[in-house]
C-alpha cells in the first residue's frame, strides 16, 4: 500500500511505531498531487517547502515521544479559508494575488496539532455552487469519472481525499458543500453543528449557515480532525461554548463491542426517515442503497420509523433568499481599496468599486449578490427575507418536533450521482435543486454527515456507444444539534472500513 | 414577469457592480426564473412565525476590548496595494 493511500488511523500507528515518517508520508502525497492533479485539477496551491518543513518538525516532535492525533498527518485546505503567507483566492479572480495576513483558528489548531499543510483546494467561487464548475480557475473533475464533476463547493477537497493526495482535506458546508461532494467522490463528509467550529478566518458567505468540517477517507478519521478543531473561539462570536467531546472514543468503543454488524450495538435507538426525502423523482437505485443501509442499521440494533418533515420543499427557496441576502453583504468589503483586484484605470471612485467587482467577480457570485441585494431592498425586504426566516422557524420546528419522536434520521445526501461537466451549468435553478436533501439541516443548524453508501449504475452514451458505469453515492444522517458524537457512532456502523 | 432589465441595472448600480449589456439580459432572464420558483414561499402561511435570525441560540456574547498592536510590517504587508501616505491608503476622488 503506498503511503498517501493510509487512512488517519493506519498512519499514526505506523508514525507513532517508527515504522514511517512524517517526512515520507507528506512525499507521498506531494508525488500523487503531481502525478494525478494535472489532470483531476483538486489543487489550487500546493505549498511543497512549507509541507515539507512542517514535516521535518513534526518527524521531530513524535521522535521526542509526543503523541498527537494529526501530528504529522498531510491535509489539504478549501481555499475560502485563511492560511498566513499563502495566496487565499477563494477561487475568485477578485483575490487572485490576495496572500492572507493571518491563519484561520482552524488552521491555527491544525498547525498547533502538527498536521502537515500540503495546500489549498480548488470550489465554487466564493463557495457559490454544487459543483466547483463555478471556480474562476477551472472545474475539479471527479476521480471516478473524470467527465464529471466532483461536486461542490468544496470538490477540490472531495476529490484530493477521493484521489488519495492527502489523507484528509478540510472544506465548509453553507448548503451542502461538503455533504454533496463527499456523496459525489464515495468519501466521507461531515457538516458539524453550526458554531460547533470557529468561522474565524474563513471567508463568510451565508453567516447563519456557514461550517467548516472534515472530509475524510473514514468515519473514524472523521472524529479525529473534528475534535482538533471543534471548540469555543473568542475570535468568533458564534462559536458553541458546549465543551468538546472525545468523538472517537465512541466509535473505538462500538469497534470493541462488537465483531460483526449483527451484533446489537446500535439497540435503542430510533432512526427516522422522512418521507419528504423520498420523492417520487428521486431514482429507484438511490432509494434502493438508502433501504439497503437502514437495513444494516436495523441489523445492528436500531429501529427504524418512517417520520415526516412537511416544509422540505420550502427549503430550497429559503436557503436561496437567505444565502443571496447575507453573501450580498458579506462580499460588500471587496472593494479593490488596499487589496483584492483594482481597476487603477477608473475614473473616479464610484467607476472603480463597479469596474474592479464587475471584472474580479464571475458570473454566479454576481446574479446571487444581485439576488439579495433584490431581496433586502426596501419594499422588498419584508416579502423576501423576513418571509424566508420565518419559514425558516418552521423548517427548524419540523426537525425539533421529529427529534422528539426519533434519535436521528437517514436520507440520502444527493438526487442523483455526479453528473457531467457542462450539464447544469447555464441553468442556476438546476444547481440550486441539487441541494434539496441538504439545506434543511443547515437552515435549523444540525450536524449532518454524508458516508458512502454504495454505487449507482448509469449508463454513459459517448459517440453512439454506450457504456455502463458505477458511480459512488451517499447516504446522509442528520442529528439533533450539537448531536455529532451520535452520528459519527452511527455512520460508523457504515464504514465498510 | 418577477424581475426586468431597468430593476437588474438599479440593482446593479446599488451593489457596485459593472454589467455588460449581455449579462443584463442573461441575469434578467435567469433570476426571473429563481424569483418564480422562490413566490413559491407566499404558500405558507407564516403568521405569527418569528423569523429566524440565528441558530446559535446565543446572545450577548462578550470579550474585553483591547487593544493588539499588530507589527507595522505586517500592516502593510496587508494592505499591500495602492498608495500609502502617512499610513493612510489613497483613493481615487470621490466626486
Amino acid at each position: 500500500m503506498l503511503l498517501n493511500e493510509l487512512t488517519i488511523k493506519e498512519a499514526r500507528q505506523k508514525l507513532d511505531s517508527g515504522e514511517i515518517t512524517a517526512t515520507n508520508l507528506t512525499k507521498a502525497c506531494l508525488a500523487q498531487i503531481k502525478k494525478a492533479d494535472p489532470e483531476i485539477h483538486a489543487c489550487l496551491l500546493v505549498c511543497e517547502d512549507e509541507a515539507l518543513a512542517a514535516a521535518k518538525e513534526a518527524d521531530k516532535r513524535i521522535k521526542n515521544g509526543e503523541r498527537g492525533d494529526l501530528l504529522g498527518i498531510p491535509y489539504l485546505c478549501k481555499d475560502i479559508i485563511m492560511t498566513k503567507d499563502l495566496k487565499t483566492t477563494a477561487a475568485s479572480k477578485i483575490l487572485e494575488s490576495y496572500v492572507a495576513p493571518y491563519d484561520a483558528t482552524v488552521v491555527k489548531k491544525l498547525k498547533d496539532a502538527g498536521a502537515v499543510l500540503l495546500g489549498k483546494t480548488n470550489l465554487d467561487e466564493f463557495a457559490h455552487g454544487a459543483s466547483t464548475e463555478n471556480s474562476a480557475y477551472g472545474p475539479t473533475k471527479n476521480p471516478y469519472d473524470l467527465s464529471r464533476v466532483a461536486g461542490g463547493s468544496s470538490g477540490g477537497s472531495a476529490a484530493a481525499v477521493a484521489a488519495n493526495m492527502c489523507i484528509f482535506a478540510i472544506g465548509s458546508d453553507t448548503g451542502g458543500s461538503i455533504r454533496q461532494p463527499a456523496s459525489f467522490c464515495g468519501i466521507v463528509g461531515l457538516k458539524p453543528s453550526y458554531g460547533r467550529v470557529s468561522r474565524f478566518g474563513l471567508l463568510s458567505m451565508t453567516s447563519s449557515t456557514d461550517v467548516i468540517g472534515p472530509l475524510a477517507k473514514t468515519v473514524y478519521d472523521a472524529s479525529l480532525i473534528l475534535k482538533t478543531i471543534a471548540g469555543r473561539d473568542n475570535l468568533d462570536a458564534t462559536s458553541a461554548p458546549e465543551a468538546i467531546e472525545h468523538y472517537e472514543e465512541k466509535i473505538s468503543a462500538l469497534a470493541q463491542e462488537t465483531q460483526s454488524i449483527k451484533d446489537k450495538s446500535l439497540a435503542g435507538l430510533k432512526i427516522g426517515l422522512p418521507q419528504e426525502y423520498f420523492l417520487e423523482s428521486l431514482s429507484s437505485d438511490i432509494a434502493t442503497r438508502i433501504v439497503e443501509t437502514a437495513a444494516k442499521l436495523e441489523a445492528a440494533g436500531a429501529e427504524l420509523f418512517t417520520v415526516s418533515l412537511p416544509y422540505t420543499k420550502y427549503g430550497i427557496p429559503v436557503y436561496y433568499i437567505i444565502t443571496p441576502s447575507e453573501l450580498s453583504s458579506n462580499l460588500a468589503r471587496f472593494d479593490g481599496i488596499g487589496w483584492g483586484l483594482a481597476k487603477n484605470e477608473a475614473k473616479n471612485l464610484q467607476e472603480f468599486y463597479k469596474e474592479s467587482r464587475g471584472a474580479g467577480f464571475g458570473q454566479e457570485t454576481k446574479r446571487r449578490i444581485i439576488l439579495g441585494t433584490y431581496a433586502l431592498s426596501s419594499g422588498y425586504y419584508d416579502a423576501y427575507y423576513k418571509k424566508a426566516q420565518a419559514v425558516r422557524t418552521l423548517i427548524i420546528q419540523d426537525f425539533e418536533k421529529v427529534f422528539k419522536q426519533v434519535d436521528l434520521l437517514l436520507t440520502p445526501t444527493a438526487p442523483h450521482p455526479a453528473f457531467k461537466i457542462g450539464e447544469q451549468v447555464n441553468d442556476p435553478l438546476a444547481m440550486y435543486l441539487e441541494d434539496i436533501f441538504v439545506t434543511g439541516a443547515s437552515l435549523a443548524g444540525l450536524p449532518a454527515i454524508s458516508v458512502p453508501a454504495g454505487t449507482v449504475k448509469i449508463i454513459d452514451e459517448v459517440g453512439g456507444e454506450k457504456t455502463e458505469k458505477e458511480l459512488p453515492i451517499g447516504a446522509q444522517l442528520i442529528g439533533p444539534r450539537l448531536g455529532e458524537g451520535m452520528i459519527l457512532k452511527v455512520a460508523s456502523v457504515l464504514d465498510e472500513n | 414577469m418577477a424581475i426586468n432589465r431597468e430593476e437588474i441595472k438599479h440593482l446593479a448600480e446599488l451593489a457596485r457592480l459593472s454589467l455588460t449589456a449581455e449579462e443584463e439580459e442573461r441575469f434578467q432572464g435567469q433570476l426571473d426564473s429563481v424569483l418564480q420558483y422562490i413566490n413559491h414561499l407566499n404558500e405558507v402561511d407564516t403568521k405569527n412565525i418569528e423569523p429566524t435570525a440565528q441558530v446559535s441560540g446565543l446572545t450577548d456574547v462578550w470579550r474585553a476590548d483591547e487593544v493588539n498592536v499588530w507589527n507595522r510590517d505586517e500592516v502593510e504587508s496587508a494592505l499591500n496595494q495602492g498608495q500609502l501616505e502617512n499610513r493612510q491608503i489613497k483613493v481615487k476622488r470621490v466626486l
